[in-house]
């Protein structure tokens, strides 16, 4: 475990947590960071509000890395704005594309997404894409120059868990690439699970900032997604299969 | 470990001809670098050789044990480290246990069907030195190359017998079998089968382009091994020496617009624990590059070939051969399994029910003579085999074989857009 | 008149610096696009707002 680290553009993380901001108060992010050994946490970009005396920035340890979001873009080209607009602020080139063109389920715009990812991936940000979890577009993505490819695990802010586990599972196997399964885990158990399935990370941030106590549930999810990590490497003991055994055997043919 | 008696001479060679043999055989600085490339030759980006060769080198089969055979056996996806568990001699004991694993896996994605084709082999002659071949250029045998009547005559003999798919095959020598000629026999049997597959010499991506044109879908490649240090001792000279524009064909006949490659280490010519994995691995990462390809695996053993009838697979005995079918099938569940008439009837038939998805008829691995085989006329100046087959059965005798064993033979299943 | 973050202002022909200062805004944690092009901080103090201009001033806020 001491050398399990992965990489995201050119940068070495070990711990396989990435902290979302939202949804709670400024006060507790450096509690929850802290307890959720995080090294990355997402942010969003927003018309400055003159009026508010407080930045976030001034509330995040200096060694994470910002991780800014493109939420609010509609397509490709907002998108693309965002994310420059991101850069410009001046805390590195990071970006997580999200374009959500449904306001109801909030689910991923697929093609919008490969679109932003080409020309921001050209533009030489590390780009980290929110996805509806399916194979052709991870493979475009791939193509198109993306540094990881996020998957939901169900709607975002649900906290329904792994929705689309089989899916998922079909991207960690066939993708290059680390898959970070984003919105929609609601558990520390649930993380665990997507971890043992193989997953290199976890994004979360309803689950922290619903919880009772957020640093706690912080800490909660850090020790999670170790462990699924760790049983991940350790490799899974086996699942019986029920049913008997035909008593005919196959290989009885054989000669030699 | 025992090694095959591969050197022949014969008598007909000159004083200066096998003065070259005998410096080939005996001294490697004789022989030109197999890792080099010959002019002409098409160099493309090496990412799956290298992984495959690294993979392949890192492999040390003997540490595997019971508990890590079992623990692939009963997971329910198939990881590499699992594969190379599989293909460890701590599987030997588990080999019903395979089996019944493997079948479930072919039932799922073929049901019970098995497909029948045919080799045509269009000319013998070579310009290698593959020292256990039966078509070597210093071997004295009788060669031939068909006409094209020649061709579509025995293309009419073999589609009046039933069969749809076609596999034509040459010696590998650019200059009697140029790639115009492989084109026009791939334009012919267009004609008259269904799908046509090609196992020829590798060439460029637009070479490989133009056969498809020409009708051809399908390219075999054998690597035959996929040690570099023992290839090299096993192919002393012509273009088949150079190591990498081998590797690399089945990504450059995809890249040329075939639907589908296949490939295979000869079983006996070296480490075969190795090369299964080597095989298995070089399917696997071309698939995840092109994901929309048909992808198929053979498994051949040495055979005895004309005027060197000792030659044999060593150690891989059947039971080695089920193993690595077996394991092929664990790990690749989608891929076609071909099983050639290099096998007897009764192994066949028995790992049609297990692995196997495809099985040759009819089968000569000479030139131009399926009429006398399929008709009993005389043919009298046919080419000589390649390698003595062991399996005769007719297509028809295949068919009624495959349906008394309660699988269901197709004979094509492509559709044309 | 320009139009900065969503708000028409009625401004014309004055630096960008002049109007952040003016407005309270922390230069070091903005940034500006103007007319869907960004504009580098090291412009600011050069750059001119003309009537017709679309400004956006963003900075970081918790998200997911």
């Amino acid at each position: 475990m001491k050398n399990d680290t992965f990489k995201l553009g050119g940068k070495e993380f070990s711990s396989r947590f990435i902290l979302g901001s939202g949804k709670y108060s400024l006060e507790l992010i450096k509690a929850a960071v802290e307890n959720a050994g995080a090294e990355i946490i997402t942010l969003a970009v927003r018309r400055t509000n003159t009026k508010d005396t407080e930045n976030i920035l001034d509330y995040i340890p200096d060694n994470v890395t910002l991780l800014p979001n493109t939420s609010g873009a509609r397509d490709a080209a907002e998108a693309v704005r965002i994310a420059r607009m991101a850069r410009e602020l001046g805390c590195g080139n990071f970006v997580k594309i999200e374009i959500m063109k449904d306001g109801k389920y909030l689910l991923p715009d697929n093609v919008e997404t490969v679109k932003a990812t080409q020309i921001l991936s050209d533009e030489g940000f590390v780009v980290l894409p929110y996805m509806y979890p399916d194979l052709y577009t991870a493979r475009d993505l791939q193509r198109a120059g993306a540094a990881a490819v996020m998957p939901l695990a169900s709607p975002i802010g649900s906290n329904k868990g792994l929705a689309t586990k089989e899916f998922i599972q079909i991207l960690i196997d066939e993708i290059d690439l680390p898959i970070i399964v984003d919105a929609g885990i609601g558990k520390p158990s649930q993380a665990c699970e997507a971890m043992e399935m193989g997953a290199a990370a976890i994004m979360s941030n309803t689950a922290i900032a619903t919880a009772r106590d957020i640093p706690a549930m912080a800490g909660a999810f850090k020790d999670a997604i170790n462990a699924g990590r760790r049983a991940y490497l350790a490799g899974l003991g086996r699942v019986l299969e029920r049913g008997a055994e035909a008593s005919d055997p196959l290989t009885g043919f054989l000669r030699d | 470990m025992a090694e095959n008696l591969f050197f022949v001479d014969s008598e007909k060679l000159s004083e200066k001809a096998l003065e070259k043999k005998h410096r080939l055989e005996q001294d490697p600085s004789s022989r030109r670098d197999h890792m080099a490339y010959m002019e002409g030759m098409e160099r493309i980006d090496s990412t799956i050789r290298d992984k495959v060769i690294a993979e392949m080198n890192q492999y040390d089969y003997e540490k595997y044990t019971d508990a890590d055979v079992r623990r692939a056996l009963n997971s329910e996806r198939c990881t590499v480290e699992d594969l190379k568990a599989l293909l460890s001699p701590a599987a030997l004991p588990y080999l019903e246990q395979m089996a019944r694993k493997a079948k479930t896996e072919t039932s799922k994605h073929f049901g019970n069907t098995v497909y029948l084709f045919t080799p045509l082999y269009i000319a013998n002659y070579c310009e290698n030195y593959c020292i256990y071949c039966g078509f070597n250029c210093y071997n004295d045998i009788r060669r031939k190359k068909l006409s094209y009547e020649e061709i579509e005559k025995e293309m009419r003999v073999i589609a009046d017998s039933g069969i749809e798919e076609i596999l034509i095959l040459t010696g590998e020598s650019r200059t009697k079998s140029d790639v115009t000629y492989i084109g026009e026999a791939c334009k012919l049997a267009a004609k008259y089968f269904r799908n046509v597959g090609l196992e020829i010499y590798p060439v460029n991506t637009e070479e490989y382009r133009y056969l498809h044109e020409c009708g051809a879908d399908y390219v075999t490649v054998f690597q035959e091994t996929y040690d570099s240090d023992k290839y090299e001792t096993l192919h002393l000279l012509g273009h088949k020496r150079v190591f990498p524009y081998r590797f690399d064909a089945q990504e450059r006949a995809l890249m040329g617009g075939m639907r589908g490659v296949g490939f295979s280490a000869l079983l006996g010519l070296s480490d075969f624990r190795k090369d299964a994995l080597a095989s298995a691995l070089h399917v696997y990462y071309l698939q995840r590059k092109y994901p929309q390809a048909e992808y198929s695996l053979s498994c051949p053993r040495l055979r005895p070939i004309i005027n060197n009838d000792r030659i044999n697979p060593l150690d891989v005995h059947e039971k080695e051969l089920c193993q690595i079918l077996c394991a092929y099938r664990i790990f690749l569940p989608f891929v076609g399994i071909t099983v050639s008439s290099r096998e007897q009837k009764h192994f066949r038939d028995g790992i049609i029910k297990i692995a196997a998805t495809k099985v040759s008829a009819g089968v000569s691995t000479g030139i131009g003579d399926h009429e006398s085989k399929y008709k009993g006329e005389e043919t009298t100046d046919g080419g000589d085999e390649q390698f003595e087959i062991s399996d005769g059965r007719s297509f028809d005798e295949m068919y009624r074989d495959v349906t008394g064993e309660g699988l269901q033979p197709v004979l094509n299943d492509y559709v044309y857009v | 008149m320009i139009r900065i973050n969503g708000e028409e202002l009625e401004l014309d022909q004055i630096s960008l610096k002049e109007y952040l200062d003016g407005n309270g805004y922390d230069a070091r944690r903005i940034a500006v696009e103007c007319n869907e092009t960004i504009v580098p901080k090291s412009q600011f103090d050069r750059f001119l707002l003309h009537a017709g201009d679309v400004v956006e001033i963003v900075s970081f806020v918790g998200g997911g």
